[in-house]
Parts: C-alpha cells; sequence; structure tokens
C-alpha cells in the first residue's frame, strides 16, 4: 500500500514539478537532488540514516557521553576468577575482566571502529576509482593489464589477504586500515570500469564526440558522473564490510596494538575468553558491529534504490 | 516553389559543394564472420543551404553513412574506404585530432533520441558551453551569453531559466532544440541530422523540421537529412538518394521523385504511406518481405527478392556490372533495370516537374 502511495505522490511530484510550480530554487533539479528526495521518503532509507547519524554522534561526542573513563579499572576486589561483576548501579553494562566500564568502552570504542570503517573505504575507494577510470578510460591494453591486477586482488579470500597485509605492515591502526583498503580495491575498480565502459557507449557520449569534444573532457564530465551512482552505493554497503572485517581482524588479534584505544573487534576478541562467565561481554560489542553494519546496509540499498533509473519513473 | 532544372547537385561542382561523398564503402569485419558491407559505393554532394535526403529502411546503410562521414565509426574491425570531402578537405584518414577541431565546428550532427543524447547529470547550459569553449576562443562569461543567444534562437522560451535545469526537466521537443543548439553552436558548414524527428510526436516533428528549414536558409548550412520519413522527405529536402542495402537505388529531386518514383523500391515506399485521400477500408500496400532479404549486390540487384518487377536479367552480371547507378533523366539516377513506366516518357516527366 505505502509502495503504491508513494509511486503515485512521486508521479505528482514530478507533474508539478514539470509544471515549474515546485520552487526549484536556483540551478535546476539535479538527479542527485531529486534521488535524495525519493530517500527522505523511504522508510527504509531513513532507519538506515538515523541508525548511521546516532552511531557517527556517539563517535564525535564520546568523552562527553562516556560516563566513565573507559581505562580506569573499578570493582577490582569483586572479579575473580568464575566471577564479573554483571550490570549495577553506576555500571549499567557492568564491567569487563579487568573491571572497565563496558558501557563507557563501546562508546569510546565506536570512534576506532568507525574510524577503521570510513578511512579504509575511503582509500580503497580512492585507489579502486583510480584503476578503474584508467581501466574504463583508456581500454586497450591498460585496461586488460589494470584488469589483470585486479582480478589477482580479487582471487585471493579477502580476510586472508588482509591478515598476510597487516602481519606485512605490523600492527598498528594505519596497517590495519590499508590491509581493509586493499581488499576494498578490486570491487570499487571493477565495478567503475565497468560502468564507464557502459556509460562510453552511451548515446551522450557519442553526440559530446559528435561535437568535437575532447576525451579527457568526455570521460571525466560526461562519462564519470554517470559511473559513479554505482560507486557511492558500494561505499555505503563497504563501509559495513570494513567494519566488521576490523573486528574480524582485531579479533584474530591482529588489531591495533595500543590498548588506549578501545574498538570492538578487540572487545569481542578478549570477550572469549569469559564467555561461559559473562556472555554479554561478547554480546554487546557484538551487536554495536551489526546494528552499525545494518545501517550503512539499509542506507546503501535504499541510496541504490533511489539513485537507479529504473526505480525513477 | 520552383525547381531549377539543373538541381544544386549536379550544378555544384568540385569547390562549390560543402561535402563531397565519393564512393563510400564501409566494411564491418569480425573475426570468423564473413566481412559485412554496409555502406557500398555511395556518392553524393550537398551544396550550401542545400538539403539531401538519404531515405531507406532501417539497416540500408544511413545512419552508417552518417557516421563514416563525421569519422564517428571505431576504428577497430571497420574499413572506410573512398572519399570524404568538407569543402574540398579530405576526411578519410585525417587525424583524429584534426577531426576533432572539425568536428562541433565546421561539421555537427543532430541524433535520434534527445534524451539519450544529452548527459543527464549535467545542466544544459553546461553541455551548450562546452562545445562554446572547445572551439572558440570564449570566456566563459562569453560562453554563458551566447548559449542563453542560441538557446533563443532555437525557439526555447526563457533560456536562461533552462540553461540551468537538465535534461530531464525538458520537454522532448525542447530537449531535440537544445541539441539542435549545441550543433549550430559554432556555425557549422555542414549539419547531418540523424532522424531528427522520430521520436518526437507530431506536431512537435512539425516545428523541429521547420526550425531546421529556417536555421539552413539562414546561415547557408548544408544539411544532410537521414530519414526514414517519406513525409519529411517531402517537407524539407531538395534532393534525395533513397538507399537500400548499402548502395543508393536512386536519386532525384523531390518533387520528381515524388511525381514519378522510378526504382520499384522508391514506389513501393510511396504506395506503402497513408493517404489522406484514398477510400476507408483501403488496405496498405506493404513492400512485401524485409530488409534482410537482400541479397548481395555482386549477386544481382539486392532488391530483386523483394521486388514485383523483378525479371530474370535482375540477377545477371551485364557488362560487368550488376546492375549499375546510371543516369536516367537530367537530375536523376537510377539502378533498376526495370523501372517503373509512368505515362509519360521520362524527358516529359521533367519537363512537367520544371514547369511546376
Amino acid at each position: 500500500m505505502t509502495a503504491m502511495g508513494d509511486l503515485k505522490r512521486r508521479r505528482i511530484d514530478e507533474l508539478a514539478a514539470r509544471a515549474g510550480q515546485v520552487p526549484e530554487g536556483e540551478g535546476g533539479l539535479s538527479l542527485t537532488r531529486s534521488a535524495f528526495r525519493r530517500l527522505r521518503r523511504n522508510p527504509v532509507a531513513i532507519t538506515g540514516a538515523v541508525i548511521v547519524v546516532v552511531f557517527l554522534l556517539v563517535a564525535a561526542f564520546a568523552p562527553l557521553l562516556a560516563p566513565k573513563d573507559p581505562l580506569t579499572q573499578y570493582l577490582l576486589s569483586e572479579i575473580r576468577p568464575g566471577s564479573i561483576p554483571g550490570s549495577r548501579e553506576g555500571f549499567p553494562l557492568g564491567v569487563d575482566n579487568l573491571g572497565r566500564d563496558l558501557l563507557s568502552r563501546l562508546i569510546v570504542g565506536s570512534r576506532q571502529s568507525l574510524l577503521i570503517g570510513v578511512v579504509s573505504t575511503l582509500l580503497g575507494a580512492a585507489v579502486g576509482m583510480a584503476l578503474g577510470v584508467l581501466a574504463g578510460a583508456f581500454g586497450g591494453w591498460v585496461d586488460s593489464v589494470v584488469m589483470r591486477f585486479v582480478d589477482i586482488l580479487l582471487s585471493l579470500p579477502s580476510l586472508l589477504m588482509a591478515i598476510s597485509i597487516s602481519v606485512l605492515l605490523g600492527q598498528n591502526q594505519w596497517a590495519l586500515m590499508i590491509a581493509i583498503a586493499v581488499t576494498q580495491v578490486p570491487v570499487f575498480a571493477r565495478l567503475l570500469r565497468g560502468s564507464m565502459l557502459a556509460q562510453r557507449g552511451s548515446d551522450y557520449a557519442l553526440a559530446a564526440r559528435a561535437l568535437g569534444i575532447r576525451r579527457s573532457r568526455i570521460v571525466f564530465g560526461h562519462v564519470l558522473p554517470n559511473s559513479l551512482s554505482p560507486v557511492i552505493v558500494q561505499a555505503t554497503l563497504s563501509l559495513a564490510t570494513a567494519i566488521i572485517e576490523a573486528a574480524a581482524l582485531s579479533f584474530l588479534g591482529l588489531g591495533d596494538p595500543d590498548l588506549a584505544r578501545p574498538e570492538w573487534g578487540a572487545m569481542l576478541s578478549n570477550a572469549q575468553a569469559f564467555l561461559s562467565i559473562r556472555p554479554e561481554l561478547a554480546i554487546y560489542p557484538a551487536l554495536c558491529i551489526i546494528v552499525v553494519a545494518l545501517g550503512f546496509t539499509l542506507l546503501g540499498e535504499s541510496l541504490r534504490e533511489a539513485l537507479d533509473p529504473k526505480f525513477r519513473r | 516553389m520552383t525547381i531549377e532544372s539543373l538541381p544544386a547537385g549536379e550544378a555544384g561542382t568540385v569547390g562549390a559543394s560543402v561535402l563531397d561523398v565519393e564512393e563510400l564503402t564501409v566494411t564491418f569485419t569480425r573475426r570468423g564472420e564473413q566481412p559485412t558491407r554496409a555502406v557500398d559505393g555511395v556518392s553524393f554532394s550537398v551544396g550550401p543551404g542545400e538539403t539531401v535526403g538519404l531515405v531507406g529502411e532501417s539497416g540500408c546503410g544511413k545512419s552508417v553513412t552518417s557516421l563514416a562521414v563525421m569519422g564517428l565509426l571505431p576504428s577497430r574491425g571497420v574499413q572506410v574506404g573512398g572519399s570524404v570531402r568538407l569543402d574540398g578537405r579530405e576526411l578519410l584518414g585525417a587525424g583524429d585530432r584534426a577531426l576533432r577541431r572539425l568536428r562541433g565546428a565546421d561539421m555537427a550532427m543532430v541524433f535520434q533520441d534527445p534524451l539519450s543524447s544529452l548527459n543527464p547529470t549535467v545542466p544544459i547550459g553546461t553541455q551548450v558551453t562546452e562545445v562554446l569553449l572547445e572551439h572558440r576562443d570564449m570566456s566563459r562569461k562569453e560562453a554563458g551569453d551566447e548559449a542563453t543567444r542560441l538557446l533563443d534562437r532555437v525557439g526555447i522560451p526563457d533560456p536562461s531559466r533552462r540553461l540551468k535545469e537538465y535534461p530531464h526537466q525538458l520537454s522532448g521537443g525542447m530537449r531535440q532544440r537544445a541539441l539542435i543548439a549545441m550543433a549550430l553552436a559554432c556555425a557549422p558548414r555542414l549539419l547531418i541530422a540523424d532522424e531528427p524527428t522520430t521520436a518526437l510526436d507530431v506536431t512537435i516533428q512539425a516545428q523541429i523540421l521547420e526550425l531546421l528549414r529556417e536555421l539552413v536558409v539562414d546561415s547557408g548550412t548544408a544539411l544532410v537529412m537521414i530519414t526514414h520519413d517519406l513525409g519529411v522527405v517531402a517537407g524539407l529536402c531538395d534532393r534525395v538518394h533513397v538507399m537500400y542495402s548499402g548502395r543508393i537505388i536512386e536519386s532525384a529531386d523531390r518533387h520528381e521523385l515524388f511525381a514519378q518514383p522510378r526504382h520499384p523500391y522508391t514506389g513501393g515506399l510511396l504506395a506503402s504511406v497513408p493517404r489522406l485521400d484514398a477510400a476507408r477500408g483501403a488496405p496498405l500496400h506493404p513492400i512485401r518481405g524485409s530488409a534482410r532479404d537482400a541479397i548481395p549486390w555482386a549477386e544481382g540487384c539486392a532488391f530483386a527478392p523483394r521486388c514485383d518487377n523483378a525479371q530474370d536479367d535482375c540477377l545477371t552480371e551485364v557488362a560487368g556490372s550488376t546492375v549499375p547507378l546510371e543516369y536516367d533523366g537530367p537530375g536523376r539516377e537510377l539502378r533498376c533495370r526495370h523501372p517503373l513506366q509512368h505515362p509519360r516518357s521520362p524527358a516529359g516527366a521533367t519537363a512537367s516537374g520544371a514547369a511546376r
């Protein structure tokens, strides 16, 4: 029912826009802006966006939000083998095996997890897109060489590759980000190349050639902007993967060795020894990872819908 | 309207004409397959201010001809032969850079589908100014002003607002106008319009054709009109070349072609157009078969399998050639051994055409 209502409303909006009755501000209604409009009406997108924004806000204001210092040890007298204090006054989620407040650690840990996700995705997307543009714009042997390289990257299991890279680069958070970024590169490269190839054969690219526009201008001014929407979608989805992968690497002990920075994956890893005594120690960080990944995925999927021309009419 | 006794195509000798196409051949080769000859020895010329129509069914080589003239065919798997001269300059074999400078400046093209020929992510204005900045020595501001003027000239109301809008916000007719504005931005000598009205509804079609006619007359641009629509030909073209299976099979001035089609194919095309003065319920007369039934020209007349006039000698070789394109009265050429006969002799036909 809502889908029908949405469809109708969309149609009416379109008509109104054509009649010039919708105030358009300056510069017409670009595809990006109309996509954004559709996004705003999609409950799934709103859910995803709310989740993402809440987590981003928490990460941004973590020091203010955290009720306790995430590194100070409390209740040490009550911690003994086989018993870790649970939820109580002042410690809503209890403490970990070293007596540190779990809630504060989760809040502060969001910074590290999101940072790794965002930075590694940006890095991966940048490199991947550079390769994709190279292959998509030049074609021919450049395309073949770049794509074979990407195929090699793609043929290795991503976690395995991330592990070897972070072992190679040593244990620090930058190594972790680079390792995850490398695993993201082939997806972006292939995606952008594919969509650029499709756009290169498009009528407007031919029309631009018929008007004598130079090739660099056609590639960067016409083909690239039209090829970006799948990449934007993929970037959103990749953020979720990156966060999960960061957690996985931390879990395997390849994460940030700096204990002063709590991180969800490391917390999860740490909790496995106490799974039978206090499962909450694993459940809460895992829940955070799942929810934030879900938020990015929901947002990404609805972004795909909004940007896809097939859904437009 | 009067027609001069000598059509411009004949009168316009080398030097006077804007575009000279001679023996143009385009062959597509694919690995492991027989090469396909899409255009096979096409020759025509267009003078300044003249409109020449290339007419034919889908797949007869019209669009490939136009792409070959513009140098827009891919370099791999395509062989282009013959000669294409723009103002006497040979285009075939010219470098990519030289061709790019010519395209948009001296020759331009308008495509069939105005929506897909515009970049959906870029405002109209940017796309128009882009052409100006590429070929003319202009500042951004001058280009912007010129773009406004151009849109105004092609009849887009409120041009400065439209410049900021995106293609999907414009109507089909307006999009085609914008494309024409882009094509005419640098006052090209030659404009090729590849079925410019096919994607538009009939009233808009008429407006666009009228616009093209005005612009051509005003600026002396040579116009090549590629179409399958005989209505467009009747309304716009001075001279018409009917193409079939990659070759020109009949060339004539518009009036003569419509009055006295000589090639059975042309006759068939004309007969298959619905007429207002025909009796209600009278059946249309389509040409039987489809363009896929064509046989290679080397084996005879490609149209023979679909032709009602076909006889045995249509499929044999006489004097080293199967069916040649031959002189058929003043200003007319014909590739047929058994043309349609009209009550009067060909000479009389031309006289009546000229007297009109």
